[in-house]
């Protein structure tokens, strides 16, 4: 199951407001001008998400690839291997939050990285030891291997018991 | 062995109901031998016992009760004394009695206290066996417990003097559980199913009420349950009075079964709101029923309406009111800290009483009072406060609980409520079920084509299920009025069956029911960090997409909600210092650190007392720096109190709490010659700690004020300590400069040159939260103490010189806590503003830091260069303004 063609239109007609000077390319100062984003402790890296990595602007099937991350999971899905994996499965929409936190796209999330998120979400509400042993005390719990960091595998198992597929999904997609 | 216990316990409570009336036996013959009056004002007992009955539950006679437990031995002498007439009470004593049987003087409270006493050993005989309440539920027991006791009280009796009326069920009993559920509602969770809740509270509960009440009209018309003197009115009243879901019975049955938790919400959430409904209901058609079939027209129909909307959202907001009113009350409870739980007790009542008073729904209103007020109360209140708020909480709820369903039992064993109908019974008890299968599907139809995550065909099932009928159906079908509603027993009886037969039959069920069907259960999940950072992440990338998508969904207008409550609400309701520390996330944090210090310290328990205690060198230092501010707070007491004579032992227990251990295990080896200075040194240090607590006990408003908070403190810094050492043994003193800066300015505020905070500050980088408290906490005292410098310097004086062979144990430690360029500017503040205290203290301080002074800046800046390059960069330009007078200022002072 695709997306469904009204949501197309939908996201077509967003697209188009989005892109303010209508060369079918969004670009970064076009999302800055949505502005419950500037609020949003961290829509820089979600924008920073749209773009993949050395492009300047984003096209409209890109667009909706990404938003496709957050489609409900299908569950009666028949499972044949043969498809390549569906952009709103699971692993799929882990990696996309992964990669949220990992700037330096090194496949592993640094103690820095983590912090520098942990920063932008809690503000001024926290110090910065506080983040800082937050961020030391998170680590530690998902860091499997005692490198101090957390991969890919070790990001997947921490959350191994959060319903991922309700938490990273939105209802207008479905 | 489990029977016997159990036989035991039920011959205890019988003996603790009779008791009272063999004592009362034995009493009146005295009396009767020893004075004359007695016999006069004995008489009086029993009649104006009598005349009480009219308080329900709880207001039977004296003779009820006693004749009732004992068996109908001693009815007889009851009877008779019952038989006397009313007098003596205005006959003028003769002489002076020594003892008097004053039976009328404490009937009431004194029955009210034995059916407390008498619910709850109930469950306690209950409970003692987990095999049975593993397969039929709490409730369930509890009515048959119901059965047993009524059944005694009417076989002595011939006649039900026990039964729960409206009066003391709807104000007594049920708003501590309406409390309860509101307070501990997750709100999160009930928002976000907001939308399907209400459908089907408000559309679920109508459609019952009315279908079970027009079907049952239905077929009174077609003559299956022969001759019956009820309208159609009275039918539909009967069904809005049957519709609701109780959430008594709800929550008693589904916490046993552990569903899933938006599947819990649901059923948890209707019951409670349509309790509301039902009640709106319930007042509509009563009025109808006396306005009479001829009177309805139109308008009142859409009077109806409108009343059943004032009412419920009505409801709703006074309770709304009520919330703010505790959160705004609780911002200023800080000087009254013992009483402040009370606070919620009673506004939540009065926040159901004002409701009903305004005729409005009350149940809705404590509901929405409690949620309100949960997060600022939390937020505002001291933490002890705030757990007596959530046991107290669980006492009343659970309690009443107990009371309601014991009761409801009792209440069944009454020859005059039971009038049978065959067909009125069976089809009520069908329809409730058919049409709230009916309803829950067809609601669920509608409202999964909305939701993100449809509800499955099983959590229906439950869901329909679940619908169990409870107390306040009951409780209102005993309102109903006997000469406007000629069958009003057989509503009663009906109700009370349906009650029975979903409470137990549906309640043993649903557990072989849920595994049955495989409905997902609630997953028992660790509460760990990074799932919760995750969860944030979650929903400001749900936020941004619905941002980006330009969708207005419920992300959206939950962060909108949120700001606006971030920037108003809290603002207004909460303490300053409160919302500094309220974020959600650093809560969890300090959660799993509290948690994982109880841990060590349980382990450190396991593994015997005084190894661990010994060992923990730092925190013996940690513990100097608190002791100058106990010192500080009860000078008078630290200072009388440094002879030895507390005994060990109670040292050690006084001590468990505050102490972890397990990291050290490595370094014990080495420390077996200080040992015994070590302990020596724990002894003087723990003796003005018992001392103080001795003397607090006898405050009725005030109770180990500064043992706590400090203690917490210390429990949560040691794991803080312990944690980072565990996992990274290099990044001990990481991000002081941060507290140099803070402390700082907490000095200035504070204007107490002592260099107290500095102390403080400095010895535990981590979690400030705590030490808001502490430092608000000694700094008032300081000031209060003002007077008795001397006497504090003295213990201070003696403390740090008194054991000087104590002094090199410090140094292992040290390190960890002292960082240099803190120590300078402890020495600087010291020396800026030199105190008598800070002058008196310095000879051992810098001392230390001086010797430990090169080792330590090598370790750490090792350590920043592993770290982080943040802090790392603070800590050069912190360190780059060196304080004017430098490690020279200490030395002066030596």
């Amino acid at each position: 199951m695709k997306i469904s063609p009204a949501h197309i239109i939908r996201l077509y007609d967003r697209f188009e407001f989005l892109d303010k000077e209508g060369s079918g390319q969004l670009r970064l100062e076009d999302f800055a001008e949505v502005k419950e984003l500037a609020m949003n402790p961290i829509g820089d890296r979600i924008i920073g998400a749209f773009f993949s990595p050395g492009q300047e602007t984003v096209d409209f099937p890109s667009f909706v690839r990404i938003l496709a991350h957050f489609r409900p999971t299908d569950k009666n899905r028949a499972k044949d291997s043969t498809q390549p994996e569906p952009v709103n499965s699971r692993t799929s929409k882990l990696k996309f939050a992964f990669q949220l936190y990992d700037q330096d796209r090194d496949g592993k999330i640094s103690r820095a990285e983590l912090l520098q998120v942990l920063r932008e979400m809690l503000g001024m509400q926290v110090t910065e030891e506080q983040l800082e042993s937050i961020a030391d005390r998170a680590i530690q719990e998902a860091d499997l291997d005692r490198d101090d960091a957390i991969s890919f595998e070790e990001f997947r198992k921490s959350l191994e018991k959060v319903n991922i597929e309700h938490k990273m999904s939105i209802r207008f997609l479905r | 062995m489990a029977a016997v216990w159990r036989f035991a316990l039920v011959l205890c409570v019988l003996l603790m109901v009779s008791s009272r009336t063999t004592l009362g036996g034995e009493a009146r013959s005295e009396d009767d031998h020893s004075t004359e009056t007695s016999t006069g004002s004995e008489h009086g007992t029993s009649t104006s016992a009598d005349s009480g009955a009219d308080h329900g539950t709880n207001s039977s006679s004296g003779h009820g009760t006693g004749t009732g437990a004992g068996s109908g031995t001693d009815s007889h002498g009851d009877s008779h004394g019952d038989s006397h007439g009313e007098h003596g009470h205005g006959e003028p004593i003769t002489t002076l009695p020594i003892v008097s049987w004053k039976w009328h003087h404490v009937t009431t409270p004194y029955l009210v206290a034995l059916w407390v006493l008498v619910s709850w050993l109930c469950k306690l005989i209950i409970e003692a066996n987990h095999h049975v309440t593993s397969v039929i539920p709490e409730s369930a027991l509890l009515i048959c417990f119901g059965f047993i006791l009524g059944g005694i009280i009417w076989g002595a009796d011939k006649v039900q003097t026990f039964t729960l009326t409206p009066t003391v069920f709807f104000f007594y009993l049920l708003p501590q559980i309406i409390l309860d559920a509101g307070y501990f509602m997750p709100n999160k969770l009930f928002f976000s199913n907001m939308g399907a809740i209400l459908t089907y509270a408000v559309i679920g509960t109508c459609w019952n009420a009315a279908t079970v009440g027009l079907s049952l009209w239905g077929c009174h018309m077609g003559g299956a349950m022969g001759d019956l003197d009820i309208g159609l009115l009275q039918y539909l009243l009967f069904g809005s009075l049957i519709a609701a879901v109780d959430p008594v019975a709800v929550i008693a049955v589904f916490e046993e079964v552990h569903v899933n938790e938006v599947l819990f919400i649901m059923v948890f959430g209707e019951s409670l709101l349509n309790d509301g409904v039902t009640v709106v209901l319930f007042n509509v058609f009563d009025a109808f029923v006396s306005l009479g079939g001829a009177q309805i027209d139109a308008v009142e129909i859409i009077k109806g309406i409108i009343s059943f909307f004032v009412v419920a959202f009505g409801g709703s907001l006074v309770g709304f009111v009520f919330g703010l009113l505790i959160s705004l009350l609780t911002r200023c409870t800080k000087n009254i800290q013992i009483i402040e739980p009370g606070f919620i007790f009673v506004l939540g009542y009065l926040s159901y009483l004002t409701a009903e008073m305004l005729s409005l729904s009350a149940i809705l209103s404590i509901v929405f009072c409690g949620m309100c007020c949960q997060k600022y109360i939390n937020a505002n209140m001291d933490e002890k406060s705030v757990t007596t708020v959530r046991y107290a909480m669980k006492v009343f709820a659970n309690g009443s609980e107990t009371i309601i369903f014991v009761f409801l039992g009792i209440s069944a064993i009454d020859k005059a409520l039971w009038v049978w109908n065959t067909g009125f019974i069976l089809l009520t008890l069908l329809f409730i079920f058919v049409y709230r299968f009916i309803g829950v599907f067809f609601l669920t139809w509608i409202l999964n084509k909305f939701r993100l995550v449809p509800l499955e065909i099983i959590d229906q099932v439950i869901m329909s299920y679940g619908g169990l009928r409870g107390a306040v159906a009951y409780g209102l079908a005993m309102m109903l009025d006997e000469s406007k509603i000629k069958e009003k027993n057989l509503m009663v009886c009906t109700t009370l069956i349906v009650v029975y037969f979903t409470v137990i039959i549906q309640g043993i069920t649903m557990k072989p029911l849920v595994t049955w069907l495989k409905v997902k259960r609630a997953g028992i999940s660790e509460l760990t960090l990074i799932e919760k950072v995750q969860n944030k992440v979650f929903d400001h990338m749900l936020v941004a997409i619905e941002d980006i998508s330009g969708q207005i969904g419920h992300n959206y207008m939950r962060d909108k909600w949120k700001n606006f409550e971030e920037k108003w609400m809290s603002g207004l309701l909460m303490k300053p210092s409160a919302r500094k520390n309220r974020d959600y996330l650093f809560n969890v944090f300090h959660q799993l650190n509290l948690k994982d210090a109880v841990s060590y310290v349980t382990e450190g328990e396991r593994r015997g007392s005084l190894e661990f205690i010994r060992n923990e060198t730092a925190f013996v230092d940690f513990k100097k720096k608190f002791g100058d501010d106990f010192s500080e707070v009860m000078p008078d007491v630290t200072a009388d109190t440094s002879g030895d004579h507390v005994p060990v032992s109670s040292i050690l227990r006084d001590n468990v709490p505050s102490v972890s251990l397990e990291m050290h295990e490595l370094d014990m080896k080495g420390m077996r010659e200080t040992e015994d200075v070590n302990s020596h040194h724990l002894l003087q240090q723990h003796l003005y700690k018992g001392r103080k607590q001795h003397r607090h006990r006898y405050s009725r408003s005030h109770f180990e004020v500064n043992k706590d908070e400090n203690e917490v403190q210390e429990i949560f810094q040691r794991t803080m300590r312990n944690r980072l050492e565990s996992f990274k043994s290099a990044k001990m003193g990481i991000a002081p400069p941060k507290t140099i800066s803070k402390h700082q300015k907490k000095d200035q505020q504070q204007k107490m040159p002592n260099g107290k905070s500095m102390d403080k500050s400095k010895s535990h980088p981590f979690g400030d939260e705590d030490f808001e408290f502490s430092e608000g906490d000694s700094a008032s005292g300081g000031e209060a103490s003002g007077g008795s410098y001397p006497m504090r310097v003295t213990y201070r004086a003696g403390a740090g010189i008194e054991n000087p062979a104590f002094m090199p144990d410090l140094d292992p430690m040290a390190p960890m806590q002292i960082p240099p360029w803190l120590a300078e500017a402890a020495v600087d503040s010291d020396t800026v503003a030199p105190s008598q205290r800070a002058q008196l203290s310095l000879p051992w301080t810098p001392s230390n830091l001086r010797r430990l002074a090169p080792l330590r800046i090598s370790t750490h800046s090792t350590d920043s260069f592993v770290m982080a390059d943040s802090p790392a960069i603070q800590e050069g330009s912190d360190r780059r303004p060196p304080p004017p007078p430098p490690p020279q200022g200490g030395g002066s002072h030596m």
